[in-house]
């Protein structure tokens, strides 16, 4: 057995107003598994990503990633997490912060100390994984909402990270793009997280889904069985699209 | 090559604020190094303002010198004209000034005019008309990104930079955000008729404001995750060639010498 990429337990927040977001969530990530991550609006879903990169800090409980844990308290700690947990934000004009592509791309693994041919080399192969590759010197506004959202995924693949966290990964694409970026998933040899109210999306890529509902993983099981199961799906308030059926 | 000047390719949203000042071609001074060209043409820019409007001789001499290198970057010259007219209210203004002013006066056609408004007034509109060709000059050659490079390479202070950079990045955004607004008003039945309707209009600019202020917020998150730590990745020297340093230590050279020849006419 190798170390999981992901080992949360216990791990409970509540934000400064009081407002109680997680109240003890127990979740384990093995290497190269890819996780749906499902539930409602409001269900917790980013503060617990915000958590696995120590953006918000353990208030109770603990997250560990690839066997160490996570301490905000400690830079070092949090500049060696933040390399090994890569987030797709959901909005990609957040995360493409910089006037070309290639920089963009460039910006993670610099700060990780890459310098020079290498840097360029990691670019070079990060856009290649996600078929960009004819775009480096494009300014990010010159792209489709689905291009950006690949050089995105691009941005965080470059920091070679032990585990992908996707956030709504199939928003606002168009059905086109939506595919690209499924086999484009498929195809990375990465740990995956993903957040999502698309379960369709979540069926064609994750194995297994793990369900987040007032503040805790409520259930966890093969994607299929979950989405086959109209009582649960209900009480979670997971639809599936009109003249969609799973069967088990 | 940087293709950031055309428009034509890709998904685009109409304007580009921030690239579409720059014109492409090649030409010396467009292969200048930008930090080099910015130095230069500061340089010759501080030559101009410091010599005395008296020296007539030196500002045709300036005059020449700056036609000369818009001439060599081939940028059109109607696009020039066009991008010179932001100079207008100035000069308006400096227009007026020879009536207005105190001190000596005399008369032409009848009209009063004072001397020390009228050599203020010629002083304004030539160094500033000056001033604004050599900024087109920079402007077109050097696509906006690689100004900020330039100012890098220059040692400006890095969060100058990183403010810039951004600015030249969701200025987009943020004028299409502005756009997308505009027209959601519009598809309501929105008419703006005068000064009753500026309170939808102020509190367009509010939202916007307070989106900003939220994009700013995501970018950070965004930007720690992937190990910000205070700085911008480092551009790498360009190579300069010794053509590029002959070429942009010509122009101050150039600038030198005319303040010195008028000197020696007058």
């Amino acid at each position: 057995m190798s170390t999981p990429s992901l080992n949360i337990s216990g791990l409970a927040f509540a934000y400064p107003d009081g407002n109680q977001a997680l109240f003890g969530v127990n979740l384990t990530v093995d290497k190269g598994e890819r996780v749906a991550l499902l539930g409602p609006n409001g269900a917790g879903k980013t503060t617990l990503v915000m958590h696995l990169n120590g953006i918000h800090a353990a208030q109770r409980g603990e997250v560990l990633i690839a066997g160490k844990k996570i301490d905000a308290s400690d830079k070092a700690n949090l500049r060696e997490i933040r390399a090994q947990v890569g987030i797709v934000f959901q909005d990609p004009d957040d995360q493409l912060f910089m006037p070309t592509v290639r920089e963009d791309i460039a910006f993670g693994p610099y700060n990780m100390g890459f310098r020079g041919a290498e840097l360029d080399r990691i670019v070079d192969d990060a856009l290649a994984q996600v078929g960009m590759s004819d775009f480096a010197e494009r300014a990010p506004h010159h792209l489709s909402f689905g291009q950006r959202r690949r050089v995105a995924v691009a941005g965080v693949l470059a920091m070679k990270p032990e585990i992908l966290v996707l956030d709504e990964p199939s928003s606002n694409l168009d059905p086109a793009s939506r595919r690209e970026l499924a086999s484009i998933l498929k195809s990375l040899d990465v740990t995956i997280l993903m957040v999502t109210h698309d379960l369709p999306y979540a069926l064609e890529l994750c194995e297994r889904s793990v369900v987040l509902s007032g503040g805790l993983i409520a259930e966890d099981s093969p994607t299929r069985a979950l989405l086959a199961d109209g009582e649960k799906l209900a009480k979670y308030r997971l639809e599936l699209p009109a003249g969609f059926e799973v069967t088990a | 090559m940087r293709e950031s000047g055309e428009a034509a390719h890709g998904h685009h949203h109409g304007h580009d604020v921030g690239e579409r000042l720059y014109i492409h071609r090649h030409s010396p001074i467009h292969e200048l190094p930008p930090h080099f060209k910015i130095l230069s043409l500061l340089t010759f820019l501080i030559i101009c303002v410091a010599t005395p409007i008296e020296n007539y001789w030196a500002f045709i001499g300036y005059g020449l010198l700056i036609s000369t290198l818009l001439a060599l970057a081939k940028l059109p010259v109607f696009t020039i004209l066009k991008r010179a007219t932001i100079e207008v209210p100035f000069l308006v203004f400096a227009l007026l000034m020879p009536f207005f002013s105190k001190g000596e006066r005399f008369e032409i056609l009848t009209i009063e005019i004072s001397r020390p408004g009228a050599i203020a007034a010629l002083s304004i509109i030539t160094k500033g008309t000056i001033g604004v060709l050599t900024a087109i000059l920079l402007s077109g050659t050097t696509p906006a990104r690689e100004i900020l490079r330039g100012f890098e390479l220059l040692k400006m202070p890095s969060l100058l930079v990183q403010i810039m950079t951004f600015m030249l990045r969701y200025m987009n955004v943020i004028t299409d955000e502005l756009e997308r607004m505009k027209v959601a008003r519009l598809s309501r039945g929105f008419e703006e008729r005068g000064i009753r309707d500026w309170k939808f209009i102020a509190s367009t600019a509010g939202a916007l404001f307070v989106r900003s202020y939220e994009r700013g917020e995501r970018v950070h998150t965004s930007m720690i995750a992937r190990g910000y730590n205070g700085e911008l990745p480092k551009t790498e020297r360009p190579t300069i060639t010794k053509s590029n340093q002959i070429f942009a230590a010509v122009i101050p050279l150039a600038a030198i010498a005319i303040t010195i020849a008028s000197g020696a006419f007058a």
